[in-house]
């Protein structure tokens, strides 16, 4: 399919949605090098500040960490970048022109953000092959979903993924229920349904919770390999595995920014330190 | 590698022993009743009797009903306890095209429906106009069910009421309709509804050849139901209904818009739901707003589930099941049905959460093992 067409499908997707910003729509714009940028972003649950005038930018192509205690935001930040929070102020911006806060959940996800949630969620009544096939990046609309069958190429693509994540194998292979998996290949499989939307931007919240050693390994590769070509945000609690992947960090407290750099300079500011041993 | 045409797919949808199982069905449903009805004299031991065709037809109507709940309830997770509206609103309207066809031959010998000149009416209402057209009752069987349901399942999904509400709504909704369809001011003939039925196309409605028409007619509609169901289910299209009913907010994060894929499957359940009404009026003779009663949508729901949900022939067996103890209860015991419909659900519900589909598919699974 060339850009136009995709293009055009994009925009009847959204004209059946009744938001109506579709000028905005199209190519995210990167000429500044800056794929996501926060300013001053607050989110309040019943006067509890869950995010505090948060500021972040995040570079085209860059693979950053996020760290921070229990609490700090870190979920409700991809909850505002996705559409799922709406923020009390501020501004969130997906390259230079697209203003997330008036897509809707599809729409952001359209415009190229995939998400990876903190609790797995895969389907867990359809196979591990039929998880992909949704993720897919394609005309998703009901009328097209009537008719849509799987090309060549698809076909191709899916099970590349599935090597990719390492469930092509198993009893069953990629026609078992995804109930049946264990966690650490659920997270596998729902990182593989990430893949499968070509995102620009995605966003990982907590990835390897739950993986052993090896699986832990094996997704910082993965991870390492997907930078440069997308753009990733990994919120994670373990540190060999933040180690591994290299790049720069950002520590949360209490809903704002409280560090950021490389690893072995954050972990040895002092404020950090408070932040992590003071509890 | 070139497109799979539309048709194969279509066919490739039901696997072979399910073609296998149709065409018996068909050649005992279309040809050999109706050749037992048509041609044995009454007193012939193989002789079918027209209680049984009627009953027949009545159940493969009910049958359809219960597809159209599965696909709803079974495969997009949406329990809804208002079928019964679109089931008696596509019965009306062709019970309209049924009035007119009585001519003269009613009881005041008037143009005008009986009920009406009764009620002292010197005209037909506007919404009667064209009634007396086959083919645009035909249509209106489609079109008038399939607005109410769109419009409400538009309101109903945008605003993302789920689960027990939706439920509820849709009681609601068949009660109230039930109120007004009981008002003899309304046009439809008040608590009695419609009756007395002659004439279909001009051909009597009682003959043994129409009887058998209709029956045969029934038997095809619903293998039409069942092939399409298996064809949505087995689409894409029913992969996201199926991931609908898993996590409706992880596939919004995927780039589908849910509402999309309910108001398509929705609608389409009450449009089979009202075909489904259509041929049963005939048959039976009779529609009145009985069956708009809350009471009777819930019992849809019990024929699926005593089938056995999301498998879409469990809840044409659980239909049969339910419908033949039903005439059997209130031929013999009337007093015990509802305690045995009761009992019949509580059970099911304890034992045999996958319905009777679910008690055959454990059974082959313990004789293999
Ligand atoms: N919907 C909500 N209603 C009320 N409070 C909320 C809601 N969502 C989050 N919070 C609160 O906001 C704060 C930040 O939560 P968040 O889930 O973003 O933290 P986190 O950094 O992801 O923590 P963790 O590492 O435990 O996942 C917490 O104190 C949490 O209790
Ligand atoms: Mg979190």
């Amino acid at each position: 399919m060339n850009a136009v067409t995709e293009n055009r499908h994009d925009q009847e997707w959204l004209g059946g949605t009744s938001i109506g910003h579709l000028k905005r729509h199209g190519e995210v714009d990167l000429s500044h090098r800056v794929i996501l940028y926060l300013e001053d972003i607050s989110v309040s649950f019943d006067g509890f500040k869950a995010l505090n005038n948060l500021h972040l930018t995040i570079d085209a192509g860059e693979l950053r960490c996020i760290i921070g205690p229990n609490g700090a935001g870190k979920t409700t930040m991809m909850d505002v970048i996705t559409g799922k929070t709406r923020s009390d102020a501020g501004r969130c911006f997906f390259g230079q022109t697209i203003d997330l806060s008036t897509l809707s959940e599809a729409e952001i996800a359209h415009a190229g953000i995939g998400r990876k949630f903190q609790k797995p969620t895969i389907f867990e009544n359809l196979s591990v092959f039929e998880n992909l096939e949704l993720a897919l990046k394609t005309d998703k609309r009901a009328r097209v979903s009537l008719f849509a069958w799987l090309g060549d190429d698809q076909r191709d693509k899916i099970t590349d993924t599935l090597k990719q994540i390492r469930l092509d194998k198993g009893v069953g292979g990629a026609d078992r229920p995804a109930g049946l998996l264990s966690h650490g290949q659920k997270q596998w499989l729902e990182i593989g349904m990430l893949l499968m939307q070509d995102p620009k931007l995605l966003l990982l919240d907590e990835p390897v919770a739950g993986m052993t050693d090896d699986e832990t390994e094996r997704t910082a590769e993965l991870f390492k390999s997907l930078a440069g070509k997308h753009s990733l945000v990994v919120v994670e609690h373990d540190m060999a595995f933040i180690e591994q992947l290299g790049g720069k960090v950002t520590v949360l407290h209490e809903g704002a920014v409280l560090a950021e750099g490389d690893l072995a300079t954050v972990q040895n500011d002092e404020r950090v330190i408070e932040v992590y041993l003071g509890r | 590698m070139t497109r799979t045409p539309f048709v194969i797919r279509f066919c490739n949808a039901t696997p072979k022993s399910g073609w296998i199982a149709l065409g018996i069905f068909a050649a005992i449903a279309m040809l050999l009743l109706p050749a037992l009805h048509l041609v044995l004299p009454p007193e012939h031991p193989l002789h079918v009797s027209a209680y049984v065709i009627t009953l027949g037809g009545k159940i493969m109507c009910y049958a359809i009903v219960a597809v159209a709940m599965d696909l709803i309830w079974g495969h997009a997770g949406i329990l809804s306890l208002g079928h019964g509206l679109f089931f008696a609103l596509g019965g009306y309207v062709f019970g309209m095209y049924l009035m007119r066809q009585i001519g003269r031959d009613g009881s005041y010998q008037s143009d005008l429906p009986d009920f009406m000149v009764f009620l002292d009416w010197k005209e037909l209402p506007w919404y009667w106009a064209g009634s007396d057209s086959f083919l645009w009752s035909l249509a209106l069987v489609l079109i008038v069910p399939a607005l109410i349901a769109y419009v409400f399942g538009y309101f109903a999904f945008r605003s993302r009421i789920k689960g027990v509400y939706f439920s509820i709504i849709t009681q609601a909704l068949t009660f109230a309709a039930m109120l007004l369809f009981f008002r003899n001011e309304t046009g439809f003939g008040g608590n009695n509804g419609f009756t007395d039925f002659k004439r279909i196309l001009g051909y009597g409605v009682t003959t043994p050849e129409m009887r058998v028409t209709l029956f045969a007619l029934t038997a095809l509609v619903l293998m039409a139901t069942l092939l399409l169901g298996r064809y949505l289910v087995t689409a894409k299209f029913g992969r996201v209904l199926a991931a609908i009913r898993d996590s409706e907010s992880r596939v919004m994060f995927l780039g589908y818009n849910p509402l999309h894929y309910k108001l398509a499957i929705w609608t389409l359940s009450a449009m089979l739901c009202a075909v489904a009404g259509a041929l049963y009026v005939p048959q039976v003779g009779i529609i009145n707003p009985g069956e708009m009663s809350p009471a009777n949508s819930i019992e849809i729901a019990i024929w699926v589930a005593v089938g056995g949900r999301g498998t879409l022939i469990g809840p044409v067996i659980g239909a049969a099941i339910v419908n033949l103890s039903k005439s059997y209860f209130t031929m013999a015991f009337p007093e015990y049905w509802l305690f045995f419909l009761g009992a019949l659900f509580v059970g099911v519900t304890l034992w045999l959460p996958d319905g009777v589909v679910g008690l055959w598919k454990r059974i082959q699974a313990r004789r293999v093992a």
